[in-house]
């Protein structure tokens, strides 16, 4: 799929491949992924690496999704006030979906950027998946 | 022509990386051609109702950035630059704005002055309250993302389609496109979407009238004008809790007034009950007098005389849908304690039995306070499609369906793309490749990607924003248009559901309460096409037979369906 033009030739490119971790539904509709190691990517990273990162990744988004009494609070003042205090405030979802941001970016710098990987935040996904990009060192297309 | 086209790109969106750009660009594009870029980011376009055409922009003319509203394949509608959402169709919301406010309006204007004299100056502020609360909760239905799952990107949906290939020629039982998945011991199906290319999640339905996937789907209410989902159901519920209360309370002033009235009329009232046997024409004049005195003041006072013909209105139109208002928050109070959507109720998802075995609710928290508590006062989740986020720089998005398209596209058939104008496209692509610093520029949620420093990704770039123009250079593609457009009869024609549960309509309709169970309200529908949707099997046709036929279908349908939607096919 990643077959490289010839204008683009001259220009960069390490060719690459996408590949994607689905969601977990396996415990409801809650925001989970798979946490098992993908096959392509077993010769560019650790296994415990990637489990470790992925169970991060997921834990944050069960503290986003945590149906405890802070959630109750803010649902409830939120109800109080016609909810326009969505409006005005940022949520606890929001918060945590920057730190997931933050983490995922700590994350490829440190850890996946090296191997030649870029994990790509699954908000801009829609939540659906985790992209996981790999850069060829060559520019051999690698039709993936 | 190549390199003309690559110099009629832009959307450049980040001051920091057009030196880049320029510099990566000069290599290979006439630097004549060069955009004359203004990345100004604050210089959103201007605020109409743009939807989801991709408008051809002038050669070499300004550049705006663009924002993802813009180009969202959806059926909405998208104002102040992208914060509010509606659905295309509107429905009957200016019907229900119209009654909510109207009565409203008559309340005060007619009932409280009498009732604050006679009774409590209580009466208009409760009322007040009530119709805040109302009106706030109605909008923020109306005009919030119901919980729109943006559509797969075109490197996912080739990785689903692969895996689906694989799944299909194994010989599987179940059809190709499904998954099942067990949740918490129970099977359930996940059903493949066509229109939104992915596997569409628990609970999440597509609907029909808006075009899209909606997460956590309950039905499409017409008469809010939207869908109704995981983000917007606390609102809906809140505002149908709120309008039973109002509408109550209008109901009681009303009634209460009358019969103030009535009694403080005295004449008439007791004319009324003196008249059968003791009314002479002519003699006790007393009682004559008073019941012609109290009929003439009736008369005389304009006020007074309008007063009974509009209070009597209000009556009635509360009277009517006060039934039907209380019914349905009921009905929706049932399905928050049990955490069901009215889409599962009505299909039955999770009652009876399945294959002899007894099905339960997956979801459920086996717990009333708890399923309420998760409904409504859960944490709220963000909206998913980045609506003011800012495309990236090659202006064509993406190719929502293009997974096949993709390699052809950057393969170097340009002109070939070119054939459907797809400039935008193309340019977009090839400068992308070039310029892939700009890739991390457009990062929805502002902050700016690492690395890609010197990656050549053109699938990147396509695949960065979470929106994705599934018809652009999809549609430009003189890929195969050999099949039929079944998917595009799929979703247009309005859906041959009888409105099995339409929410019932705010007022003047009588119909009983729902029973639990029987979603069979008769609804004066006005626009039958939008009511309910309740069945989301939109974008499910047969398995197709063949991979092959499975594209050209795609292909098909992602053209039909931008023809169909008036969208020119070109930028």
């Amino acid at each position: 799929m990643a077959e490289t033009h010839s204008l683009q030739e001259l220009q960069t490119p390490p060719a690459s491949s996408k590949i994607f971790i689905q969601r977990d539904y396996g415990s409801g509709t809650f925001c989970r992924f798979h946490t098992k190691l993908p096959s392509e990517l077993e010769s560019r990273v650790d296994k415990q690496q990637f489990e470790e990162t992925m169970q991060t990744l997921n834990n944050l988004y069960a503290e986003a999704e945590k149906l405890g009494g802070r959630s109750y609070l803010e649902g409830c003042l939120a109800c109080l006030t016609a909810y326009t205090v969505f409006l005005c405030l940022e949520t606890h979802y929001e918060k945590v979906l920057k730190k997931i941001s933050r983490y995922i970016k700590d994350q490829n710098e440190k850890i996946y950027a090296p191997r030649g990987l870029l994990l790509t935040d699954p908000i801009e996904r829609g939540l659906r998946v985790l992209e996981i990009t790999i850069f060829e060192d060559r520019s051999i297309g690698s039709s993936r | 022509m190549l390199l003309l086209l690559l110099g009629q790109s832009d959307h450049t969106t980040h001051t920091g990386e057009q030196s880049d750009m320029k510099n990566c660009n000069y290599q290979q594009i006439d630097p004549k051609a060069l955009p004359m870029a203004v990345p100004s980011q604050s210089h959103p376009p201007s605020q109409h109702e743009v939807q989801e055409k991709e408008e051809r922009q002038p050669e070499n003319e300004r550049r705006k950035p663009r924002r993802k509203w813009q180009v969202f394949p959806g059926k909405n509608r998208f104002f102040c630059d992208g914060r509010i959402i509606v659905a295309r169709k509107s429905g009957v919301l200016p019907l229900t704005l119209g009654l909510i406010l109207v009565t409203t309006g008559l309340f005060f204007v007619f009932d409280c002055p009498f009732l604050v004299q006679h009774l409590t100056v209580c009466i208009p502020v409760i009322g007040g309250v009530l119709f805040v609360f109302v009106l706030t909760t109605l909008l923020q239905t109306t005009l919030s993302d119901p919980g729109i799952l943006p559509r797969a990107t075109p490197d996912e949906a080739a990785d689903i389609e692969k895996q689906i290939d694989e799944s299909g020629s194994t010989g599987h039982q179940s059809p190709p496109r499904t998954r099942e998945v067990v949740i918490n011991g129970q099977v359930v199906k996940l059903k493949y979407c066509s229109t939104c290319k992915m596997f569409r999640p628990p609970r999440t339905t597509h609907c029909r009238v808006c075009d899209n996937c909606v997460e956590r789907f309950d039905h499409h209410c017409p008469w809010v004008g939207n869908c109704v989902g995981k983000r917007n159901y606390r609102f809906f519920y809140s505002f149908i809790v709120s309008l039973s209360f109002h509408t109550a309370f209008i109901f009681g002033c009303v009634t209460t007034h009358l019969a103030l009235r009535a009694q403080g009329g005295k004449g008439l009232v007791f004319a009324l009950q003196k008249s059968p046997g003791r009314y002479p024409l002519h003699g006790e004049s007393s009682i004559s007098f008073t019941f012609f005195n109290s009929f003439m003041s009736y008369h005389a006072d304009p006020i007074l005389s309008l007063t009974v013909p509009f209070t009597a209105v209000e009556l009635l139109i509360c009277f009517l849908s006060v039934w039907s208002i209380v019914g349905l928050s009921g009905f929706h109070t049932y399905l928050v304690a049990s955490n069901q959507t009215t889409n599962e109720d009505i299909k039955g998802s999770w009652s009876g039995k399945s294959g002899g075995e007894t099905v339960i609710n997956p979801y459920s928290h086996r717990n009333i306070c708890k399923n309420c508590c998760s409904t409504l006062c859960g944490p709220m989740p963000p909206s998913l499609i980045d609506r003011r986020g800012f495309l990236p720089e090659d202006g064509c998005v993406q190719t929502g369906a293009g997974d096949l398209e993709l390699p052809a596209l950057t393969t170097g058939n340009d002109t070939n793309v070119v054939g459907r104008k797809c400039t935008q496209g193309t340019k977009g692509l090839l400068e992308s490749a070039a310029r892939s610093p700009l890739l991390s520029s457009s990062c929805p949620q502002g902050k700016p990607q690492p690395v890609q420093a010197s990656t050549n990704n053109h699938l990147i770039v396509n695949s960065d924003p979470s929106l994705e123009l599934s018809n652009i250079c999809a549609t430009t593609h003189s890929t195969t248009h050999s099949s039929p457009p079944r998917q595009t009869q799929a979703h247009s024609p309005p859906p041959r559901r009888t409105k099995t549960h339409s929410p019932p309509p705010r007022r003047t309709k009588t119909h009983s309460p729902p029973p639990r169970r029987t979603k069979t309200h008769s609804s004066r529908k006005k626009k039958p096409s939008t009511v309910h949707i309740p069945d989301p099997g939109s974008g499910d046709p047969a398995p197709p037979t063949s991979a092959n036929a499975h594209h050209q279908h795609h292909h098909h349908h992602h053209h039909n369906r931008s023809k169909s939607r008036g969208v020119s096919p070109r930028h």
